[in-house]
């Protein structure tokens, strides 16, 4: 039952056929059995039970609190939860719980779903492989999957791949059936790259949509809380309970009227699809490509008009992505000053001294180059080559995208990373600048411009790892392009993963899933 | 050599709460007690961690401020001056850290962290303590009107740093240094002073002036807050879009309809209403509740103001200044003045009695003025026999004094007319008094 879409698992729970309290026991039980992957810094099994009782007890009664009424979740340790630690993988904040819930939390709490745990990342968001945590690295259970361990010959202690990052943690819960939908957060690709690399379901909606208010920031004008899931329509459920506006950030919109569900009598034939040829990039590697033109082909042969359009600005996104990044995490992270909470260093000599090295003994290698690069970028002799430049070409790019739009592209669709997941031990040939360069290229441009955008699972490549293509929407036309992205999931047809010698538990949760089809859900 | 002051002053926003937050602002709170998540700036509150200013784009720029000075020895010449004023921004205020060495301890208080602040840059335009002094006391004053600021240096509402130099005119300024922390505006003015008269010796001693507060440069690590999205301002009501809700929005025209009347403007009423001294305007404006305080005695006399405006000057600001009161804390009411104004007015005590009768009613504020006329027998003598009877003694017991105003010095008259207030205890008509004694001495 693991394996079943939210609107499933939904609809078994409120017809009786299965318990929130065990359907939580059972994703509880998943957590353990996959504790190599390291997806999770915190379990919340005490909370969780206890709120899965209390969804049953709405159950019974036929007042479920929403349609997320016992489903579990799990949450990256980027977004604060109201008495259990909050991390961000870092020793910064080791120890630190919040006093409230971010509001993305707080609305998932209030239709009901239950709070499994928190999701392992790179500390403070930070990096593309989840490699970077003070907890270690994330493992992509596809490393465990029999479609690529019958390929490989070493060690699946040894042998694995990277689950991407920033939200490494919460790409592999999903993936590995331990959590129905778990959030992430998308700074220039966080949520999308270890989602594409996962295979499943990452959507990063529009900029102001959601609220970030409890997302502990990176980049205040490009975060947003990504919702991965293993269905289009599960992402559609999730979206339409975290929308809206929010007083705490005042940067969210109100969100438009949005359809209960994926509008069935969609028509592929009324959608045109640009495919940007600057995403051509030369390190693509030629499976990737082969899945762009294939699904490509597939929007064609449906009837819907395909062009090729142009943004010529993108190609500077990623420099100017990184200045300010580093302009945004020096402003950040100037809060860690070990006063407050979280992290203080035993050294007392002076204020000053104190802040020095709770700050060197707190940040990791990473956030304190980026913090210092940032402050580099801010000196009055630097604001106007770099940040002011940096802003410049950002209007430039979200300007093309714009410019495409309204040409009449309804949707774009792009790979969304260069390859399928990379083996960890080549992953950490590379530091984490060189490795974010090269994984977010396909993704930072929409967090620059603002736009929505969705990842999905669309093949398999050789190695026996998912493959998964990038559709980017208009600004707050994300539920148009889900509604698109649902006909592609439904074209491809990806499958569940299978994992290598586990056969007699799938099999038994295929017979699940089956008999919850026939009784026609 | 001539002195250079400029001004760096930060104002408290008088408000419920704090700039982005809804924490209370109160002083002498205990420490810690106005701190939410958002002020203690834990990790997920937006905009949090960092100073937001108005750095790049202040709410005002180009402004002046006139103020006036007193000068000559009686301090009764007025002189009017202006200091430019470079700008005027939102900041948001810090909380006080506290270190302790010997304990190797560092005390932190964040009720104060988050409140907002207005920063008012003023241009060197002033040389001297006192110029300082002068200008941030009408500062005061016209925030205090407005209600923007409660503007008490010594509660930290307004703080004021100097950049002091010295040079000889012609010549370009000279290196300077800061003077801050100072709690009141007269130990302002003398903090710059000393700082000038310093910097003057040193220099004549051949010496060079050091910064020792050498400031770093404060736009470094600045960037737009992307957490606030921008708030428009519109300069009339037919400026505001169709699409946008007129009452949603910022309109100058609105708020300037509402500033209430500002210092000068009520220093020239009321020296135009009253045909009081331009030197009195400043006091009653200067003071809090003077100015109240005496128009409703005016409202409840007969007497001119002019002559009501002694009595609250002299006697009134003599007292209250005597025993270091605020003119809210007066015993005596502007009723009660009032009436002891009226006594005098209709002739039934005069003038000098009814300062005694004043003294009185401020030791028993629960007594009237008329009460205490009576009591201690302070009311007019009007019988004319009685008052005869009187001068008739005095001409006796100083027959010397006589004679010489009887060989025409009429100055001695006066020292008759005084035996005979002393002997009454202030309670004649001197008008009347001077009439009998000049029947008997001519």
């Amino acid at each position: 039952m693991l394996g079943l879409s939210i609107r499933e698992v939904s609809q078994a729970l409120k017809e009786g056929r299965l318990s929130a309290t065990e359907l939580c026991r059972k994703c509880i039980n998943q957590i353990e059995r996959t504790r190599f992957l390291n997806a999770y810094i915190t379990i919340t099994e005490e909370q969780a039970m206890e709120q899965a009782q209390r969804a049953d007890d709405r159950l019974r009664t036929g007042k479920p609190l929403g349609s997320l009424d016992g489903i579990p979740f799990s949450v990256k340790d980027n977004f604060c939860t109201e008495n259990i630690e909050t991390t961000c993988a870092s020793i910064m904040l080791k120890g630190y719980v919040p006093p409230f819930n971010a509001t993305v939390v707080q609305k998932l709490l209030d239709q009901g779903a239950v709070l499994i745990g928190k999701n392992n990342l790179d500390e403070f968001a930070m990096g593309s492989g989840s490699t970077d945590g003070a907890f270690g690295p994330v493992r992509n259970p596809w490393s465990y999957a029999a479609s690529y361990r019958e390929q490989s010959r070493g060690d699946p202690d040894s042998d694995w791949v990277i689950a991407g990052g920033s939200s490494g943690g919460s790409a592999a819960a999903v993936a590995s059936l331990s959590s129905f939908l778990a959030l992430g957060s998308d700074t220039g690709g966080s949520t999308r790259n270890p989602g594409s690399l996962c295979g499943v379901v990452a959507l990063k909606p529009t900029y102001g949509l959601v609220s970030r208010h409890g997302l502990i920031p990176l980049v205040n004008s490009m975060d947003v809380p990504g919702i991965l899931t293993r269905s289009v329509h599960d992402a559609a459920i999730v979206l339409r309970t975290l929308q809206g506006q929010d007083e705490k950030d005042s940067t969210t919109v109100q969100a438009q009227s949005t359809p209960h569900s994926i509008p069935e009598d969609f028509d592929i034939r009324d959608m045109c699809v640009g495919l940007p040829k600057e995403y051509h990039a030369p390190d693509l590697s030629k499976e990737t490509l082969a899945q762009w033109s294939r699904v490509a082909d597939m929007f064609e042969k449906a009837g819907a008009r395909v062009r090729e359009v142009s943004l010529p600005h993108t190609q500077h996104s990623i420099v100017c992505y990184h200045v300010l990044c580093c302009c945004e995490v020096a402003s950040n992270m100037a809060r860690f000053d070990g006063l407050e909470y979280g992290h203080r260093s035993a050294v007392d000599s002076s204020t000053d001294a104190m802040y020095a090295t709770t700050r060197h003994e707190g940040f990791n290698n990473v956030v304190r180059r980026r913090a210092l690069s940032g402050n580099y970028f801010l000196l009055k002799q630097n604001y106007e080559r770099y940040f002011v430049k940096a802003q410049q070409i950002r209007r430039l790019i979200a300007e093309d995208f714009k410019r495409v739009f309204s040409s009449g592209v309804d949707v774009l669709l792009t790979p969304t990373t260069l390859s399928d997941a990379t083996r960890y031990s080549d992953f950490i040939q590379e530091d984490n600048r060189t490795r974010s360069t090269q994984d977010d290229i396909f993704t930072q441009p929409v967090n620059m411009a603002g736009l929505p955008a969705i990842t999905l699972p669309t093949g398999i490549s050789h190695r026996g790892l998912p493959i998964s293509l990038q559709l980017i929407g208009q600004t707050l036309q994300d539920w148009k392009l889900l509604t698109v992205a649902h006909w592609l999931e439904q074209q491809v047809n990806f499958p569940m993963i299978r994992f290598h010698g586990d056969s007699n538990e799938r099999e038994v949760e295929r017979s699940v899933s089956e008999r919850t089809h026939i009784t026609g859900l | 050599m001539v002195g250079v002051v400029g001004l760096e002053v930060h104002a408290q926003i008088q408000s419920r709460s704090k700039l982005f937050s809804g924490s209370h602002v109160k002083f002498m709170a205990p420490p810690n007690s106005l701190v939410s998540h958002f002020d203690a700036s834990l990790p997920g509150t937006l905009p949090a961690g960092y100073q937001i200013t108005q750095q790049r784009l202040p709410i005002a720029v180009d402004g002046t401020l006139v103020y006036c000075q007193f000068e000559g020895r009686k301090r009764n010449q007025v002189l009017t001056r202006s200091v430019r004023i470079k700008q005027i921004q939102l900041e948001q205020d810090s909380g006080k850290s506290l270190h302790d060495d010997e304990r190797s301890q560092t005390l932190i208080d964040l009720n104060r962290a988050g409140v907002g602040l207005m920063e008012l840059v003023m241009e060197p335009d002033m040389c001297c303590g006192e110029e300082a002094a002068a200008a941030i006391r009408e500062l005061q004053l016209i925030l205090q009107a407005l209600g923007t600021c409660q503007a008490n240096m010594a509660e930290g509402q307004l703080r004021v740093d100097a950049n002091v130099s010295v040079h000889r005119p012609g010549d370009p300024l000279g290196v300077r240094t800061e003077v801050k922390n100072i709690n009141s505006v007269r130990h302002l003015a003398k903090a710059i002073d000393y700082e000038i008269q310093r910097q003057m010796e040193v220099l004549q001693s051949g010496g060079t002036v050091l910064n020792e507060t050498r400031s770093f440069d404060s736009r470094s690590g600045f960037m737009p807050e992307p957490n606030l999205p921008p708030l428009y301002v519109y300069e009339s009501d037919a400026c505001v879009p169709a699409d946008v809700d007129p009452a949603q929005v910022v309109v100058i025209d609105r708020i300037r309809a509402q500033v209430p009347e500002l210092p000068p403007a009520r220093r020239l009423r009321l020296v135009e209403t009253y045909g009081i001294l331009l030197e009195h305007s400043f006091t009653l404006v200067n003071e809090d509740g003077l100015m109240n305080y005496f128009e409703s005695v005016v409202q409840m006399t007969k007497a001119e103001p002019r002559k009501v405006i002694g009595w609250v000057m002299k006697e009134l600001m003599g007292n209250l200044n005597l025993q270091g009161m605020k003119v809210a804390q007066s015993p005596i009411s502007p009723h009660a003045l009032a009436e002891l104004i009226n006594l005098v007015e209709s002739g039934h005590v005069s003038s000098s009695a009814a300062k005694q009768v004043f003294q009185e009613m401020w030791k028993v504020p629960e007594k009237k003025a008329r009460q205490i006329v009576k009591e201690l027998d302070l009311g007019m003598i009007n019988d004319r026999k009685e008052l005869w009877r009187i001068c008739q003694g005095v001409v006796e017991r100083y027959p010397e004094e006589v004679q010489i105003i009887r060989a025409g010095n009429m100055k001695v008259l006066n020292k008759l007319m005084g035996e005979v207030q002393r002997e009454t205890k202030g309670r004649t008509d001197p008008v009347q008094v001077r009439a009998i004694l000049e029947d008997m001495t001519l």
